[in-house]
Protein backbone atom coordinates (compact mmCIF):
# COMPACT_ATOMS: atom_id res chain seq x y z
CA UNK A 1 0.00 0.00 0.00
CA UNK A 2 1.45 3.21 -0.71
CA UNK A 3 1.86 5.19 2.42
CA UNK A 4 -0.71 8.32 3.00
CA UNK A 5 1.61 10.94 3.21
CA UNK A 6 3.27 10.05 -0.56
CA UNK A 7 -0.25 10.69 -1.96
CA UNK A 8 -0.61 13.88 -0.09
CA UNK A 9 -0.25 16.87 -2.24
CA UNK A 10 2.75 19.43 -1.74
CA UNK A 11 -0.12 21.64 -0.08
CA UNK A 12 -1.27 19.48 2.22
CA UNK A 13 1.96 18.00 3.08
CA UNK A 14 3.02 21.56 4.13
CA UNK A 15 -0.03 22.43 6.15
CA UNK A 16 0.29 19.11 8.43
CA UNK A 17 4.15 19.76 8.90
CA UNK A 18 2.40 23.14 10.10
CA UNK A 19 -0.34 22.29 11.73
CA UNK A 20 2.39 20.43 14.22
CA UNK A 21 4.03 24.38 14.67
CA UNK A 22 2.97 26.25 17.82
CA UNK A 23 2.39 29.79 18.12
CA UNK A 24 5.33 30.44 20.33
CA UNK A 25 3.15 32.47 22.79
CA UNK A 26 0.09 30.80 22.69
CA UNK A 27 1.52 26.95 22.60
CA UNK A 28 -2.24 25.43 22.23
CA UNK A 29 -3.24 26.42 18.67
CA UNK A 30 -0.76 25.71 15.96
CA UNK A 31 0.34 28.84 12.59
CA UNK A 32 -1.96 27.38 10.70
CA UNK A 33 -5.18 27.48 13.40
CA UNK A 34 -4.31 31.12 13.75
CA UNK A 35 -4.39 31.85 10.02
CA UNK A 36 -0.92 33.22 9.25
CA UNK A 37 -0.35 30.72 7.08
CA UNK A 38 -1.86 32.37 3.62
CA UNK A 39 -0.43 30.11 0.94
CA UNK A 40 1.13 27.38 -0.74
CA UNK A 41 2.28 27.62 -4.32
CA UNK A 42 5.44 26.46 -6.19
CA UNK A 43 7.76 25.89 -3.22
CA UNK A 44 6.84 29.15 -1.55
CA UNK A 45 5.21 28.86 1.64
CA UNK A 46 3.00 32.63 1.98
CA UNK A 47 2.87 33.79 5.90
CA UNK A 48 1.44 37.17 6.93
CA UNK A 49 2.39 38.80 10.89
CA UNK A 50 -0.78 39.18 12.83
CA UNK A 51 0.31 42.68 14.55
CA UNK A 52 3.54 44.47 12.98
CA UNK A 53 5.17 44.83 16.40
CA UNK A 54 4.59 41.68 17.44
CA UNK A 55 7.77 39.39 18.68
CA UNK A 56 6.42 36.32 17.76
CA UNK A 57 6.64 36.81 14.27
CA UNK A 58 10.56 36.35 13.88
CA UNK A 59 10.31 32.71 16.06
CA UNK A 60 7.34 31.85 13.95
CA UNK A 61 9.15 32.12 10.75
CA UNK A 62 12.02 30.52 12.35
CA UNK A 63 9.93 27.75 13.90
CA UNK A 64 8.54 27.34 10.45
CA UNK A 65 11.72 26.84 8.20
CA UNK A 66 12.94 24.49 11.56
CA UNK A 67 10.14 22.41 10.70
CA UNK A 68 10.26 22.40 6.64
CA UNK A 69 14.01 21.89 6.78
CA UNK A 70 13.36 18.38 9.16
CA UNK A 71 10.98 17.33 6.60
CA UNK A 72 13.37 17.50 4.04
CA UNK A 73 11.47 20.78 2.48
CA UNK A 74 15.13 22.78 2.38
CA UNK A 75 14.41 24.26 -0.88
CA UNK A 76 10.76 25.69 -0.21
CA UNK A 77 10.88 29.24 0.40
CA UNK A 78 9.21 31.51 3.29
CA UNK A 79 7.57 34.27 1.67
CA UNK A 80 5.82 37.27 4.04
CA UNK A 81 3.07 39.28 3.22
CA UNK A 82 1.49 41.84 4.65
CA UNK A 83 -1.72 42.33 2.43
CA UNK A 84 -4.57 41.96 2.86
CA UNK A 85 -3.74 42.47 6.39
CA UNK A 86 -4.14 39.60 8.80
CA UNK A 87 -7.57 39.48 10.71
CA UNK A 88 -8.79 37.29 13.95
CA UNK A 89 -11.43 36.07 11.34
CA UNK A 90 -8.71 34.03 9.66
CA UNK A 91 -8.80 32.07 13.13
CA UNK A 92 -9.88 28.43 12.54
CA UNK A 93 -13.09 26.82 14.29
CA UNK A 94 -10.46 24.46 15.48
CA UNK A 95 -8.31 26.55 16.61
CA UNK A 96 -11.07 29.13 18.82
CA UNK A 97 -11.82 25.92 20.60
CA UNK A 98 -8.70 25.17 21.60
CA UNK A 99 -8.17 28.87 22.67
CA UNK A 100 -11.19 28.33 24.81
CA UNK A 101 -10.12 25.34 26.40
CA UNK A 102 -6.59 26.91 27.21
CA UNK A 103 -8.62 29.59 28.94
CA UNK A 104 -8.39 32.59 26.31
CA UNK A 105 -12.00 33.35 24.86
CA UNK A 106 -11.67 33.63 21.30
CA UNK A 107 -12.69 36.34 19.33
CA UNK A 108 -16.45 36.28 17.98
CA UNK A 109 -16.82 35.09 14.33
CA UNK A 110 -17.07 38.38 11.78
CA UNK A 111 -16.03 40.47 15.07
CA UNK A 112 -13.31 42.12 12.94
CA UNK A 113 -15.98 44.59 12.03
CA UNK A 114 -16.12 47.51 14.46
CA UNK A 115 -19.79 47.35 15.31
CA UNK A 116 -19.14 43.49 17.02
CA UNK A 117 -16.04 44.79 18.91
CA UNK A 118 -17.52 45.91 21.69
CA UNK A 119 -19.56 42.40 22.74
CA UNK A 120 -18.98 41.06 25.57
CA UNK A 121 -16.30 38.23 26.00
CA UNK A 122 -17.37 35.28 27.30
CA UNK A 123 -15.76 33.71 30.11
CA UNK A 124 -13.79 30.39 28.95
CA UNK A 125 -13.90 29.04 32.45
CA UNK A 126 -17.98 28.67 32.95
CA UNK A 127 -19.33 30.40 29.88
CA UNK A 128 -20.75 33.59 31.29
CA UNK A 129 -21.04 37.10 28.89
CA UNK A 130 -21.37 38.88 32.11
CA UNK A 131 -17.84 39.95 31.97
CA UNK A 132 -15.38 43.63 31.92
CA UNK A 133 -13.05 44.59 30.55
CA UNK A 134 -10.07 45.38 32.75
CA UNK A 135 -7.58 46.65 30.35
CA UNK A 136 -7.62 46.37 26.81
CA UNK A 137 -3.57 46.00 26.26
CA UNK A 138 -2.84 42.38 27.84
CA UNK A 139 0.43 40.07 27.49
CA UNK A 140 0.77 40.04 24.42
CA UNK A 141 -0.09 42.48 21.21
CA UNK A 142 -3.16 40.09 20.62
CA UNK A 143 -4.88 39.81 23.72
CA UNK A 144 -7.08 42.20 26.24
CA UNK A 145 -7.53 41.43 30.21
CA UNK A 146 -10.76 40.43 30.80
CA UNK A 147 -12.56 39.40 34.11
CA UNK A 148 -15.85 37.36 34.72
CA UNK A 149 -18.60 38.82 37.27
CA UNK A 150 -19.65 35.39 37.99
CA UNK A 151 -17.31 33.16 38.66
CA UNK A 152 -14.73 36.35 39.24
CA UNK A 153 -11.82 34.65 37.18
CA UNK A 154 -9.85 37.16 34.95
CA UNK A 155 -8.95 35.88 31.46
CA UNK A 156 -7.23 36.93 28.60
CA UNK A 157 -9.53 37.88 25.57
CA UNK A 158 -8.13 37.45 21.79
CA UNK A 159 -9.01 40.99 20.50
CA UNK A 160 -11.14 40.94 17.61
CA UNK A 161 -8.56 42.20 14.74
CA UNK B 1 16.88 58.34 -7.59
CA UNK B 2 13.54 59.30 -10.06
CA UNK B 3 11.77 62.40 -8.71
CA UNK B 4 9.08 60.02 -8.01
CA UNK B 5 11.17 57.57 -6.00
CA UNK B 6 13.06 60.20 -4.14
CA UNK B 7 9.45 61.19 -2.94
CA UNK B 8 8.08 58.09 -2.13
CA UNK B 9 11.34 57.47 0.10
CA UNK B 10 11.31 60.43 1.78
CA UNK B 11 7.41 59.79 2.48
CA UNK B 12 8.49 56.41 3.95
CA UNK B 13 11.49 57.76 6.01
CA UNK B 14 8.94 60.44 7.91
CA UNK B 15 6.16 57.89 8.77
CA UNK B 16 9.02 55.24 9.88
CA UNK B 17 10.55 57.81 11.54
CA UNK B 18 7.43 58.91 13.81
CA UNK B 19 6.68 55.73 14.33
CA UNK B 20 10.21 54.54 15.38
CA UNK B 21 11.16 57.55 17.23
CA UNK B 22 7.72 57.88 19.49
CA UNK B 23 7.63 53.96 19.85
CA UNK B 24 11.24 54.78 21.33
CA UNK B 25 10.24 57.34 23.78
CA UNK B 26 7.54 55.69 25.12
CA UNK B 27 9.43 52.21 25.89
CA UNK B 28 10.52 54.51 28.26
CA UNK B 29 7.48 54.37 30.26
CA UNK B 30 7.97 50.40 30.49
CA UNK B 31 8.67 49.77 34.03
CA UNK B 32 7.96 52.89 35.81
CA UNK B 33 3.74 53.72 34.37
CA UNK B 34 1.63 55.06 37.28
CA UNK B 35 0.12 51.40 37.27
CA UNK B 36 -0.01 47.59 35.71
CA UNK B 37 -2.34 48.22 32.92
CA UNK B 38 -0.80 51.59 31.64
CA UNK B 39 2.86 50.06 31.76
CA UNK B 40 1.07 46.99 29.57
CA UNK B 41 -0.81 49.67 27.05
CA UNK B 42 2.15 52.35 27.08
CA UNK B 43 4.50 48.81 26.23
CA UNK B 44 2.06 47.55 23.92
CA UNK B 45 1.75 50.37 21.78
CA UNK B 46 5.43 51.23 21.31
CA UNK B 47 5.79 47.92 20.11
CA UNK B 48 3.13 48.46 17.78
CA UNK B 49 4.62 52.08 16.41
CA UNK B 50 7.82 49.95 16.40
CA UNK B 51 6.83 47.32 14.76
CA UNK B 52 5.23 49.98 11.88
CA UNK B 53 8.59 51.54 11.99
CA UNK B 54 10.62 48.11 10.55
CA UNK B 55 7.97 48.24 7.71
CA UNK B 56 8.29 51.80 6.87
CA UNK B 57 11.68 51.96 7.20
CA UNK B 58 12.88 48.48 5.26
CA UNK B 59 10.50 49.99 2.30
CA UNK B 60 12.70 53.03 2.78
CA UNK B 61 15.62 51.00 2.38
CA UNK B 62 14.27 49.14 -0.40
CA UNK B 63 13.12 52.31 -2.57
CA UNK B 64 17.02 53.65 -1.90
CA UNK B 65 18.54 50.46 -3.65
CA UNK B 66 22.17 51.23 -1.23
CA UNK B 67 21.45 48.11 1.10
CA UNK B 68 20.43 49.13 3.73
CA UNK B 69 17.49 48.07 5.96
CA UNK B 70 15.57 49.28 8.99
CA UNK B 71 18.04 48.66 11.17
CA UNK B 72 20.63 50.08 9.24
CA UNK B 73 18.02 53.30 9.15
CA UNK B 74 17.61 53.11 13.17
CA UNK B 75 20.83 52.48 14.41
CA UNK B 76 23.11 53.91 11.75
CA UNK B 77 22.14 57.62 10.71
CA UNK B 78 22.71 60.51 12.55
CA UNK B 79 20.66 63.04 14.47
CA UNK B 80 20.35 65.41 11.14
CA UNK B 81 19.18 62.35 8.92
CA UNK B 82 16.10 61.59 11.39
CA UNK B 83 12.52 63.35 9.29
CA UNK B 84 10.50 62.58 12.36
CA UNK B 85 8.21 65.38 13.95
CA UNK B 86 8.98 67.44 16.22
CA UNK B 87 6.06 66.59 17.89
CA UNK B 88 6.94 62.72 18.25
CA UNK B 89 10.62 63.91 20.43
CA UNK B 90 9.10 65.63 23.01
CA UNK B 91 10.02 64.24 26.34
CA UNK B 92 7.98 62.07 28.42
CA UNK B 93 7.10 64.74 30.76
CA UNK B 94 4.60 63.18 33.35
CA UNK B 95 2.25 60.80 32.73
CA UNK B 96 -0.51 63.81 31.37
CA UNK B 97 2.12 65.18 29.04
CA UNK B 98 2.85 61.37 27.60
CA UNK B 99 -1.16 61.20 26.79
CA UNK B 100 -1.35 64.89 25.55
CA UNK B 101 1.32 63.76 22.57
CA UNK B 102 -0.24 60.39 22.14
CA UNK B 103 -3.85 62.07 21.92
CA UNK B 104 -2.69 64.60 19.79
CA UNK B 105 -0.52 61.92 17.26
CA UNK B 106 -2.46 59.19 17.08
CA UNK B 107 -5.51 60.92 16.28
CA UNK B 108 -3.77 61.85 13.32
CA UNK B 109 -1.58 59.17 12.44
CA UNK B 110 -5.23 57.05 12.50
CA UNK B 111 -6.58 59.30 9.45
CA UNK B 112 -3.09 59.50 8.01
CA UNK B 113 -2.60 55.74 7.90
CA UNK B 114 -6.73 55.54 6.93
CA UNK B 115 -5.28 57.63 3.27
CA UNK B 116 -2.61 55.49 3.01
CA UNK B 117 -3.98 52.44 2.99
CA UNK B 118 -6.00 53.23 0.14
CA UNK B 119 -3.62 55.21 -1.65
CA UNK B 120 -2.31 53.76 -5.07
CA UNK B 121 0.98 52.31 -4.12
CA UNK B 122 0.93 49.38 -3.14
CA UNK B 123 4.18 48.43 -0.58
CA UNK B 124 2.73 51.27 1.07
CA UNK B 125 -0.70 50.80 1.05
CA UNK B 126 -0.45 47.13 2.41
CA UNK B 127 1.74 48.66 5.67
CA UNK B 128 -0.98 51.60 6.28
CA UNK B 129 -3.97 48.83 5.98
CA UNK B 130 -1.99 46.98 8.50
CA UNK B 131 -1.14 50.30 11.06
CA UNK B 132 -4.78 51.53 10.82
CA UNK B 133 -5.86 48.62 12.80
CA UNK B 134 -3.48 48.75 15.51
CA UNK B 135 -3.84 52.86 15.78
CA UNK B 136 -7.65 52.45 15.77
CA UNK B 137 -6.81 51.33 19.64
CA UNK B 138 -3.67 53.47 20.27
CA UNK B 139 -6.41 56.83 19.71
CA UNK B 140 -9.29 55.09 21.48
CA UNK B 141 -6.66 54.21 24.78
CA UNK B 142 -5.41 58.13 24.33
CA UNK B 143 -8.97 59.54 23.79
CA UNK B 144 -9.80 57.80 27.13
CA UNK B 145 -7.52 59.21 29.43
CA UNK B 146 -7.59 62.29 27.80
CA UNK B 147 -11.13 62.38 29.44
CA UNK B 148 -9.95 60.93 32.58
CA UNK B 149 -7.84 63.43 33.18
CA UNK B 150 -9.48 66.31 31.81
CA UNK B 151 -12.30 65.02 33.80
CA UNK B 152 -10.76 64.02 36.81
CA UNK B 153 -9.19 65.67 39.36
CA UNK B 154 -7.83 69.01 40.37
CA UNK B 155 -4.27 67.90 40.11
CA UNK B 156 -5.18 65.83 37.18
CA UNK B 157 -6.71 68.98 34.96
CA UNK B 158 -3.88 70.92 36.05
CA UNK B 159 -1.47 68.30 34.39
CA UNK B 160 -3.27 67.65 31.09
CA UNK B 161 -3.51 71.30 30.91
CA UNK B 162 0.34 71.95 30.84
CA UNK B 163 1.12 68.45 28.86
CA UNK B 164 -1.49 69.60 26.28
CA UNK B 165 -0.43 73.44 26.23
CA UNK B 166 3.22 72.46 25.67
CA UNK B 167 2.62 69.66 22.49
CA UNK B 168 0.01 72.08 21.26
CA UNK B 169 2.90 74.02 19.32
CA UNK B 170 3.91 71.02 17.67
CA UNK B 171 0.58 70.75 15.86
CA UNK B 172 0.53 72.52 13.11
CA UNK B 173 3.55 70.53 11.36
CA UNK B 174 1.78 67.84 11.14
CA UNK B 175 -0.61 69.35 8.91
CA UNK B 176 2.46 71.50 6.75
CA UNK B 177 1.84 71.94 2.76
CA UNK B 178 5.05 70.89 2.19
CA UNK B 179 5.62 67.19 3.95
CA UNK B 180 2.47 67.11 6.15
CA UNK B 181 -1.21 66.51 5.62
CA UNK B 182 -3.09 69.65 5.08
CA UNK B 183 -6.28 67.87 4.11
CA UNK B 184 -7.06 65.81 7.09
CA UNK B 185 -7.15 69.09 9.35
CA UNK B 186 -10.38 69.51 9.53
CA UNK B 187 -11.67 66.18 10.49
CA UNK B 188 -8.63 65.66 13.02
CA UNK B 189 -9.54 68.98 14.73
CA UNK B 190 -13.08 67.58 14.91
CA UNK B 191 -11.94 64.61 16.25
CA UNK B 192 -10.02 66.68 18.69
CA UNK B 193 -12.43 69.15 19.90
CA UNK B 194 -15.21 66.11 20.25
CA UNK B 195 -12.98 64.61 23.16
CA UNK B 196 -11.68 67.63 24.41
CA UNK B 197 -15.44 68.97 24.79
CA UNK B 198 -15.99 65.46 26.61
CA UNK B 199 -13.23 66.19 28.83
CA UNK B 200 -14.03 69.65 29.88
CA UNK B 201 -10.82 70.91 28.34
CA UNK B 202 -10.69 74.19 25.67
CA UNK B 203 -9.16 73.82 22.56
CA UNK B 204 -5.44 75.85 23.13
CA UNK B 205 -5.42 78.63 21.43
CA UNK B 206 -3.76 78.75 17.65
CA UNK B 207 0.14 79.74 17.94
CA UNK B 208 2.88 79.98 15.87
CA UNK B 209 3.68 76.51 15.12
CA UNK B 210 7.40 75.50 15.74
CA UNK B 211 8.72 73.46 12.91
CA UNK B 212 11.71 72.01 11.50
CA UNK B 213 11.67 68.09 12.01
CA UNK B 214 10.66 67.21 8.79
CA UNK B 215 14.54 68.96 7.72
CA UNK B 216 16.46 67.28 10.06
CA UNK B 217 16.30 70.78 12.36
CA UNK B 218 15.69 68.87 15.67
CA UNK B 219 15.06 69.95 19.35
CA UNK B 220 17.70 68.83 21.70
CA UNK B 221 16.04 66.01 22.89
CA UNK B 222 16.00 63.81 19.83
CA UNK B 223 20.14 63.49 20.11
CA UNK B 224 19.68 62.24 23.58
CA UNK B 225 16.72 59.25 22.67
CA UNK B 226 19.15 58.38 20.11
CA UNK B 227 22.11 58.01 22.00
CA UNK B 228 21.01 55.56 23.93
CA UNK B 229 18.96 53.66 21.26
CA UNK B 230 21.66 53.62 18.93
CA UNK B 231 24.51 52.95 21.76
CA UNK B 232 25.48 49.35 21.27
CA UNK B 233 25.24 49.61 17.65
CA UNK B 234 28.11 52.07 17.58
CA UNK B 235 30.14 50.48 20.22
CA UNK B 236 29.72 47.41 18.50
CA UNK B 237 29.07 47.91 14.75
CA UNK B 238 26.84 44.33 13.27
CA UNK B 239 26.14 43.04 16.60
CA UNK B 240 23.63 40.32 16.49
CA UNK B 241 22.79 37.97 18.94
Amino acid sequence: MVSAAVSLSLKDQVLEILAQVPDPEIPCVSVVDLGIVREVRDGTLVITPTYTGCPATIVIERDIRAALDRAGLREMRIETTLSPPWTTDWISDAGRDKLRAYGIAPPPKGAAKASLRDTPAECPRCGSSHTEEISRFGSTPCKALHRCLDCAEPFDRFKCH
Amino acid sequence: MAREENMLFHHALRLGDDALVLGQRLSEWCGHAPMLEVDLALANIALDLIGQATHFLNLAGEIEGEGRDADAMAFRRDVLDFRNSLLVEQPNGDFAQTIARQFLFSNWQELLMREIAAAPEPRLSAIGAKAVKEIAYHARFANEWMVRLGDGTEESRARIIAGLDWMWRFVDELFDPKDGAPSLRPEWEARVARVLAEARLEMPKARRGVLGGRIGHHSEHLGHLLSEMQFLQRAYPGAAW
